[in-house]
């Protein structure tokens, strides 16, 4: 049983893990709660189980602890809460972009990652943002106007 | 590591094999006590869906809960059940809860399919809400004594319609019981006096889910609670020969669980659970009975039959089809689907000694739900108790109510709660799936462009009654019975447009290569496919403009309402396909139009698409969509258009790229690379123009904008390359394909 030390939405955490294979996901969800975390694959594939990690959008699914160790995470938890959103979060709830909101974390977090390489996007550009983004219910419309309100707040 | 290997006596006998006592109730977080049985002074509330109690409860603060049957699988249904009630009792939506699908404390209102949430869930939740009304208006009138024909309730207070003090709604009967009958004939309130209902409130799910504390299914957990995953056999058909204990030795915590073709493994740290599915080594025997994916056409048409049925037989339409001027035939076809759920399904039970169970389950129908269960696991139903929590959007019966099986299973055998959470490729892989459709459609035109003959001939899998089959149960060997339900796969075959003759005709297959469930708009889908491309065929030949060639052969007006809207949304020019223009540079642009009534019945919904294809690539980009939708009365039109932008953008994914395939043994599509879905660069633009009839009944909405969408599709490749599309998906093969054959495909 090896520990990890790493900072999650600001805070200095050590998370224990019988395999450094682990990945980040299933630390975030099943010993921190985090379950804003959400599987949807567990292949890279969906882009549910984004998180940012010093930053960067990355896919918790397949990022193993050992490559977490160290880093700062952030989690959608951690940019803002129901009372205080942040502005994507804010965005999405203003657009009502969400049917089942089972994509939604990891489309909030991936936005906020692709708004800050591109704070002025167009919607093309945030079409190609979230290429990698699945949503199952259509939200489509609803997300890329959130989007764009974000960029605009 | 113990391996239980029970015998099925064993198991519905004993009811599990090692039982591990801990306290239920201790610890829970604060979103599971309020659904456990006795929080909330839920407990011993009436179930019976004739009584008053059984709907709602107001408390002494005026806040109110509704106890919905009905479920909101991310459609809106809680804001818009919310709505209705708060028009009825005269207190805001916002001081209104809505539990829903807790068969503890919810009545049985039918499974939340067929777009009947709200036209049977919600209404019976108004009639609820409105005999409350008369209880509490004749309450205040003894309160205030004044007589109650004198009093109103507004914003939870029951005043005197003249003006002065009023008594609120909380101190009248804060949480005491109605004891009422729901009264059929207590007064609804008069649609134009509407003050909540068809106000587009924000849903209130959605700050938490935009913030990551919205409670899952998925996120429910139990103190003691083992991580399950099940392994699914390599062939559909395999049985286990010999599970290899030895290969799961290195991960901690891990127990192999194994009853007959049943196997799992369990840990209680999820992660073990998962290697330990993987790594584990398990023999099964071969199995070779599907037919394949491919020709699954030529297999649909030559397959074996139940009956055929006429269920529409007007006039004699084949005598009719030789009388005409102009008469053509086409055929089309739609593949099986996957309701490819984002979230692959998760339930969690907790199987008690005593026989008790409750189970947390995302399923669309938790009280059909536990009877299913009840019944294949030999439980008593009135000790089971099924919740609703939320899950990654279904439409339709996805994998949850086998995985929630695979859950009662496991705890059952373990005597431990157990949580069951599937993988991605048995979501895409072993969800029931929407059929596989064959339509041949043939009409005749007479010289003046009159429908004289229309001949739909349809393949449908034929259905069984009973309870669905369970894929646990049939693993591990026990008896049940081996219902299929697809839903109601026959409506929109016939043309909703004047025509002298018509035949619909079914031909019930029957066999299915692979288990069925509804997937929204059952049947419809590929219906109004066929029967829409196939209009759009007639209009063609008949050079006339697809719009005109429709409302030249509509009498009612609120489908000659939405055609035109739709028309006018999208700026639609007027003109017989294929389009004279259609190139764009290197693209051909066209556009098409669809009409649908949906089942027939219901909801008013037209579409027009603008698409681009690329006859390099066969790629096709749609690039805009018009729809006009009628569904009368509207209860929250932000809500209601969240679902028809989401009908047409999924619908959009089905018919582009959606396609189960399957070898001999197993389905081969079983992620998001073998079963691609439409990702953001193809987001179109989508404009929904809402019509609204207030002095019109309610009708749902999951599904009706769904059923145009393939058409639409179709018809605006139509205008735009002059190539017919009839074989869903329209994949960019199939596109290029069709263009260099240069005709119909
Ligand atoms: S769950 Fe991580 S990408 Fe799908
Ligand atoms: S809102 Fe359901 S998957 Fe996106």
């Amino acid at each position: 049983m090896a520990t990890y030390s790493f900072r999650l939405n600001g805070r200095s955490v050590s998370a224990d893990s019988w395999d450094a294979a682990q990945p980040l996901l299933y630390v975030l969800r099943n010993q921190f709660a985090l379950h804003g975390v959400k599987f949807g694959c567990g292949l890279g594939q969906c882009g549910a189980c984004t998180v940012l990690m010093d930053g960067r959008a990355v896919r918790s699914c397949t990022t193993p602890m050992s490559l977490a160790a160290g880093r700062a995470i952030t989690t959608i938890e951690g940019l803002g809460t129901a009372q205080k959103p942040d502005r994507v979060q804010a965005a999405f709830i203003a657009e009502q972009a969400a049917q089942c909101g089972y994509c939604t974390s990891g489309m909030i977090m991936a936005s906020a990652a692709f708004l800050t390489q591109t704070p002025k996007p167009t919607r093309d550009q945030v079409k190609q943002g979230l290429a990698g983004n699945l949503c199952r219910c259509g939200t489509h419309t609803r997300i890329l106007r959130a989007v764009l309100r974000a960029s605009r707040a | 590591m113990i391996t239980p290997i029970l015998s099925r006596r064993d198991l519905l006998k004993t009811g599990g094999a090692l039982v591990v006592g801990f306290a239920f109730d201790a610890a829970l977080p604060r979103w599971t006590w309020a659904q456990t049985p006795a929080a909330g002074g839920h407990a011993g509330k009436p179930l019976d869906p004739s009584e008053v109690d059984s709907f709602l409860a107001i408390h002494p603060d005026g806040t109110v809960t509704l106890y919905s049957g009905k479920v909101d699988v991310g459609t809106g249904l809680r804001i818009a059940v919310a709505q209705m009630a708060a028009e009825e009792l005269g207190i805001q939506a916002e001081r209104i809860t809505v539990v829903d699908g807790d068969t503890g404390v919810c009545p049985d209102q039918g499974g939340t399919g067929g777009s009947t949430g709200l036209t049977r869930g919600g209404v019976e939740v108004r009639q609820a809400a409105a005999t409350a009304r008369q209880a509490l208006l004749a309450l205040g009138a003894t309160r205030l004594g004044r007589p109650a024909a004198e009093l109103t309730i507004v914003d939870g207070e029951v005043r005197p319609l003249a003006g002065g003090a009023g008594v609120g709604v909380g101190t009248l009967i804060g949480d005491r019981r109605f004891s009422l009958k729901v009264d059929s004939k207590a007064p609804i309130r008069e649609p134009a006096r509407y003050g909540v209902v068809g106000k587009p409130l924000p849903r209130p799910d959605m700050p938490d889910k935009c913030t990551g504390h919205h409670v899952y299914v998925h996120d429910f957990t139990l103190p003691g609670m083992l991580h399950a995953r099940v392994i699914r056999p390599a062939a559909i058909g395999a049985k286990l020969v010999s599970v290899d204990d030895s290969s799961v030795r290195g991960i901690p915590g891990v127990r192999v669980v194994r009853l007959e073709n049943f196997l799992a493994v369990v840990a209680s740290d999820e992660w073990a659970a998962v290697s330990a599915a993987r790594a584990l080594k398990a023999t099964w025997t071969e199995w070779q009975g599907l037919q394949g994916s491919d020709g699954l056409e030529r297999w649909t048409r030559a397959a074996a039959l139940d009956r055929d049925q006429a269920v529409v037989n007007r006039g004699d339409a084949l005598a009719a089809l030789g009388g005409g001027a102009k008469r053509l035939s086409a055929t089309y076809f739609w593949p099986f689907q996957s309701h490819a759920s984002l979230g692959p399904s998760c339930a969690v039970a907790d199987v008690r000694g005593d026989g008790s169970a409750t189970i947390w389950s995302a399923s669309q129908g938790t009280h059909g739900l536990r009877s299913n269960l009840s019944k294949v696991f030999g439980l008593s139903p009135d000790k089971v108790r099924v919740v609703f929590l939320d899950g990654s959007g279904s439409y339709g019966t996805n994998g949850g109510d086998h995985a929630a099986a695979d859950a009662v299973l496991l705890s059952k055998t373990l005597g431990q709660p157990v949580r069951v959470q599937w993988m991605r490729q048995d979501e895409t892989g072993w969800d029931p799936k929407g059929p596989q459709q064959l339509l041949d459609v043939q009409a005749a035109l007479d010289a003046n462009g009159r429908i004289v003959a229309w001949d739909t001939q349809m393949w449908l899998p034929a259905q069984a009654p009973g309870g669905r089959a369970l894929l646990a149960a049939d693993a591990a060997g026990l008896p049940q019975d081996h219902g299929q339900g697809a839903g109601l796969l026959t409506q929109n075959g016939d043309p909703p447009y004047q025509a002298d003759n018509v035949r619909v005709l079914v031909h019930w297959v029957k066999d299915t290569p692979l288990q069925l469930s509804n997937l929204r708009a059952p049947g419809k889908v590929a219906n109004v496919f066929a029967v829409e491309s196939f209009t759009d065929e007639l209009a063609a030949a008949a050079r006339v403009d697809p719009v005109a060639f429709r409302l030249g052969r509509l009498t009612d007006q609120r489908a000659i309402d939405v055609l035109n809207r739709a028309a006018q949304t999208f700026g639609w020019q007027p003109r017989p396909s294929p389009s004279p223009q259609a190139r764009q540079g290197r693209m051909l642009v066209g556009r098409g139009i669809a009409y649908v009534r949906y089942k027939q019945t219901e909801n008013y919904v037209a579409m027009a698409m603008e698409v681009a294809v690329d006859p390099a690539s066969g790629r096709i980009d749609v690039r805009r969509v018009a729809c006009a939708h009628d569904c009368g009365l509207i209860v929250n039109p932000d809500a209601l258009k969240n679902q028809i932008e989401g009908s047409i953008v999924q619908t959009i994914s089905r018919t582009l790229h959606e396609e189960v395939t399957f070898d001999r043994s197993r389905v081969t599509s079983v992620d998001w690379a073998s079963y691609p879905i439409l990702r953001f660069p193809e987001a179109p633009q989508v404009d929904v123009v809402l019509i609204d009839r207030p002095d019109q009944p309610l009708l749902g909405a999951g599904e009706a904008a769904t059923a145009p969408v393939a058409a639409a599709l179709a018809n605006a490749i139509f205008d735009a390359t002059g190539v017919r599309l009839r074989t869903v998906p329209f994949t960019l093969q199939r596109m290029k394909a069709a263009l260099s054959a240069g005709s119909t495909a």
